[in-house]
């Protein structure tokens, strides 16, 4: 079918919507409570287009596209009206972006500079609410940030599958609250789907703005599923993991080992010298003195009583390039077959 | 892994884990999914509530994956193949079996056909305990499903009847032609982040890298002729086969890069005193583990945040791991342990980086011959990859079983060799947490993860509970025949009565104190999912 969108000319299948085909053609429409693998719900209205024929404005993430449409995305009138959702947003939002753990990569804070809003036009004196314990102590949770998009619930819900969250009260008082903390497994999905700083992380001490942290892209260290993630790296002190839609098997999804389970790289009691027993108590060796000690060992023994005396254990946590050369080693070095790991236990 | 091999001509997985939204029914089976493999038992949710794709849920446990299945079959620790068999028995009774996929691409057949008749729903029902009306639904749904998966873990591989009830299920898939597709096969999920890795490069006693046997001459020339040396045609020992031949004095020297058997190996008093006769036990880690504190050397090792290198997932998928930090002075990776000791043993290897590894890995390794550290840069591949433009194989055995003929092999239902008496009137049956991971090593010194789960607790039913007047919280002590624990109580449903289980994380209440070691005469794989145990209130 065909379709126009700002004037350009687009041909695409049936059954989507008209945010998938204007993502898919490159261009943008800003949204704050949509993601892409949640159903969508067309709550939040930053994604209003105007659709040629219809009096008012649709939502892009929830409505579906349909041959012929002539679609304008980005008119002064959008315009007006991204800048009207922004302000109610902003009655409640406090304006503390210094200190929330999201500057810099906030979505609300990004809309409020992009549509160049200079002042909350409503903003009521924010209620006082009273910090609510989350569900988990993983992550803390500041009532007065919610912008109520609600993508916290919808992701436990239709991603985790666990429904820890909901929304309570209306009107004015209306708050997404744990209404069901005991099937909370700690997974932070929520965290990662909040796109202001309602939820943030309550693991580090040490915090970082994005432009000041490195972020690498890698693979989680624990269970086979191979997650993909990025560790966020502040001079050298782990300070968080990320991952994002699209990236990896697990598109964007982890548990709470990948996300929260890094702590233990920074550890005070991580080995940082080899060591020898000597009378029976291990104590600090150099490296030479350490791999003298092994190479002479392991030589006496093969010399004395066969390769075969000798068996290795690799391991299922460290990378293909050791455990390949640790092989190597047991059989071309050593010379017997004996080498085996974990993959029976 | 042997089980498969077998049957199939690859132990891996044979789908992808994206794949397994194609699936109208998932059995799942022997794998506590949302726990052990969590983002995979998200994805197994949703397709459940959202997709309405079936769930079949056959465990001894109450496993939260019961709350989105259609059906949970509850047979007794240990008694797979029976069940396994029984659904074979029912689907060919009721000619839901796909003929034109057995004639096409299997062999076998008859010997599978005559063993399962005997398993008839009745009879099941008398081993496992399993409804006989719900065998033959779940029977019923698996053998009349367009595209059927079947998952399974360590709760089927665990035994030392393990690779039966491997060749049981693949014997299920054959029959109904769930493989070489999309949502179909045989899927084992591998439980540590690079076990799959550890395996395709050739860490097992009987295999070089890329599964070819070190019985064959021809590929040892292969491989003498890449490294320089003669090699050793005598197939090692494996992991439980080393303890013992150290405990009788053949085994003088052992080397443990980054594995912690002093609490993940069974029966760990004996290990204790088989590691006490080495005459060197060298431990490579990054923290003083239970192993390392019974070493005569301990080498600091870097974790995988720091070092660049590849793992490879559950799926076959190779991917990067790339280094994000420096990890703490004196510590080294372990590759560069290695190339030092080998030169100094006399054999020189010399690296400059785990790219040039790799490099080497392809050129021996036919299945990673066309993966390259750029080609990885846009994202994994999953082996086999022959070549440089090859894309990959996200599916196993489309359009031919790897084998060439998929192997139908008949198998029996045998008691595990532990049954409760009247001294040990419980099975034990073992597993990992959520919160937890494999010997701790790295979750228990995250404080998160501790406070979400601090302790050891085992399981028992609440009927049982009653009889032995435990209380919730209390404590029990465990007490199998080769030794004993003492550990909180949990009282909950999850298991029936006369079973119990209990989490292997905990080095304080060591539950592989009590596990067997009897192997699987295949496989080498030990019994840790049945012990018989008995238990004392303290």
């Amino acid at each position: 079918m065909r379709m126009t969108i700002n004037g350009r000319a687009i041909e695409t299948e049936e059954g989507v919507t008209i945010l998938q085909v204007a993502q898919q053609n490159g261009l943008r429409i800003p949204m704050l409570c949509h993601m892409e693998s949640l159903i969508p719900t067309g709550s939040c209205r930053m994604c209003v287009v105007e659709v040629q024929g219809l009096e008012n404005p649709v939502t892009a993430c929830n409505t579906q596209a349909l041959d012929g449409m002539v679609i304008e995305t980005d008119t002064p009138k959008i315009r007006e009206l991204r800048k009207e959702v922004l302000q109610f947003f902003l009655v409640k939002h406090p304006l503390d972006c210094p200190v929330c753990d999201k500057g810099g990569e906030c979505d609300l804070q990004d809309y409020v500079y992009e549509y160049g809003i200079q002042k909350a036009e409503y903003q009521v004196e924010a209620l006082a609410k009273e910090y609510k314990t989350y569900s988990t102590p993983a992550i803390k949770y500041h009532p007065n940030r919610c912008i109520l998009c609600s993508r916290c619930i919808r992701t436990c819900r239709e991603i985790v599958g666990r429904e820890v969250l909901d929304l309570k009260e209306t009107g004015f008082d209306t708050r997404v609250e744990a209404v069901r903390p005991e099937r909370c497994i700690s997974c932070g999905e929520c965290l990662a789907a909040c796109p202001v700083g309602a939820l943030t992380e309550n693991i580090s001490s040490i915090k970082g703005r994005v432009w000041q942290t490195k972020r690498v892209s890698t693979v989680c260290g624990y269970c086979g599923v191979g997650c993909n993630l990025e560790a966020n790296v502040v001079g050298n002190r782990m300070i968080k993991v990320t991952t994002k839609e699209g990236l990896g098997t697990n598109n964007g999804v982890l548990c709470v080992k990948g996300r929260f389970g890094y702590e233990f790289v920074n550890s005070p009691e991580r080995l940082r010298t080899p060591l020898i027993r000597d009378n029976g108590k291990l104590r600090e060796a150099s490296w030479d003195e350490a791999m003298t000690y092994v190479s002479t060992k392991l030589r006496e023994i093969k010399e004395k009583n066969g390769p075969d005396s000798i068996a290795g254990l690799a391991s299922a946590r460290v990378t293909c390039e050791e455990n390949y050369l640790f092989q190597k080693f047991i059989r071309a070095a050593i010379g017997t077959n004996n080498i085996d790991h974990c993959a029976r236990l | 892994m042997v089980g498969l091999a077998t049957t199939l001509g690859s132990g891996a997985m044979t789908n992808s884990i994206a794949d397994l939204k194609e699936a109208d029914v998932l059995l799942v089976t022997g794998s506590n999914t949302t726990e052990t493999h969590p983002v995979i038992g998200m994805l197994l949710r949703n397709r459940a509530r959202f997709n309405g794709s079936k769930i079949i849920v056959v465990d001894p446990r109450k496993i939260d994956l019961v709350e989105e299945a259609n059906l949970w079959l509850q047979p007794k620790p240990g008694d797979d193949i029976a069940w396994l068999n029984g659904l074979a028995h029912i689907i060919i009774k009721e000619n839901l079996y796909n003929k034109p996929f057995i004639d096409q691409h299997t062999e076998g057949f008859e010997a599978v056909k005559e063993k399962v008749s005997r398993y008839t729903p009745e009879f099941v029902e008398k081993i496992t305990g399993i409804p006989k009306d719900q065998l033959i639904r779940a029977a019923r749904m698996y053998g009349s499903a367009k595209n059927a998966a079947i998952l399974y873990c360590m709760g089927i591989t665990q035994h030392s009847k393990g690779t039966d009830g491997v060749k049981a299920i693949s014997n299920l898939a054959l029959l109904c032609g769930q493989l070489g597709k999309p949502g179909s096969g045989v899927n084992p999920l591998r439980g540590q982040n690079n076990v799959q890795g550890a395996c395709d490069m050739g860490c097992l006693p009987t295999v070089y890298p890329g599964y070819q046997g070190v019985g064959l001459k021809e590929l040892r020339d292969k491989f003498e002729s890449h490294w320089g040396v003669s090699l050793s045609e005598k197939p090692g020992l494996t992991v439980v086969e080393m303890s013992q031949a150290a405990y009788e004095g053949k085994i003088k020297a052992i080397y443990i890069m980054g594995e912690n058997p002093m609490v993940t190996d069974p029966d760990l008093s004996h290990l204790k005193k088989a590691y006490a006769k080495l005459e060197l036990l060298v431990v490579q880690d990054i923290f003083l583990t239970e192993s390392a504190q019974v070493a005569h050397v301990v080498l600091p090792s870097l974790s995988f945040l720091e070092k660049d290198g590849a793992f490879v997932n559950t799926e076959r998928r190779v991917q990067r791991v790339r280094k994000a930090l420096n990890g703490p002075e004196g510590a080294k990776a372990d590759w560069e342990i290695i190339c030092d000791l080998s030169s100094r043993f006399g054999y020189s290897m010399n690296y400059g980086n785990p790219e040039e590894i790799f490099e080497e890995i392809r050129k021996v390794t036919p299945q990673y011959a066309g993966i390259t550290y750029a080609r990885l840069e846009s994202g994994g591949i999953q082996w086999p990859c022959p070549d440089a433009s090859h894309p990959g194989t996200p599916v196993l055995h489309k359009g031919r079983i790897v084998r060439g003929k998929g192997l139908f092999v008949p198998v029996d239902y045998i008691p595990p060799p532990e049954v409760p008496d009247r001294d040990y009137p419980f099975i034990l049956s073992t597993g990992r947490d959520y919160y937890h991971y494999h010997a701790g090593s790295m979750t228990r010194k995250v404080r998160l993860l501790n406070e979400m789960c601090p302790e050891s607790l085992v399981e028992i039913n609440p009927s049982d509970a009653e009889k032995l007047g435990i209380n919730e919280g209390g404590r029990v002590r465990v007490v199998g025949r080769r030794g004993d624990f003492v550990s909180k109580v949990k009282i909950t449903d999850k298991v029936s009565s006369g079973v119990v289980f209990a989490k292997f994380h905990f080095a304080e209440a060591p539950v592989n104190l009590l596990t067997n070691t009897v192997l699987d005469p295949e496989s080498k794989i030990t019994d840790l999912k049945v012990s018989a145990v008995r238990i004392e209130k303290c």
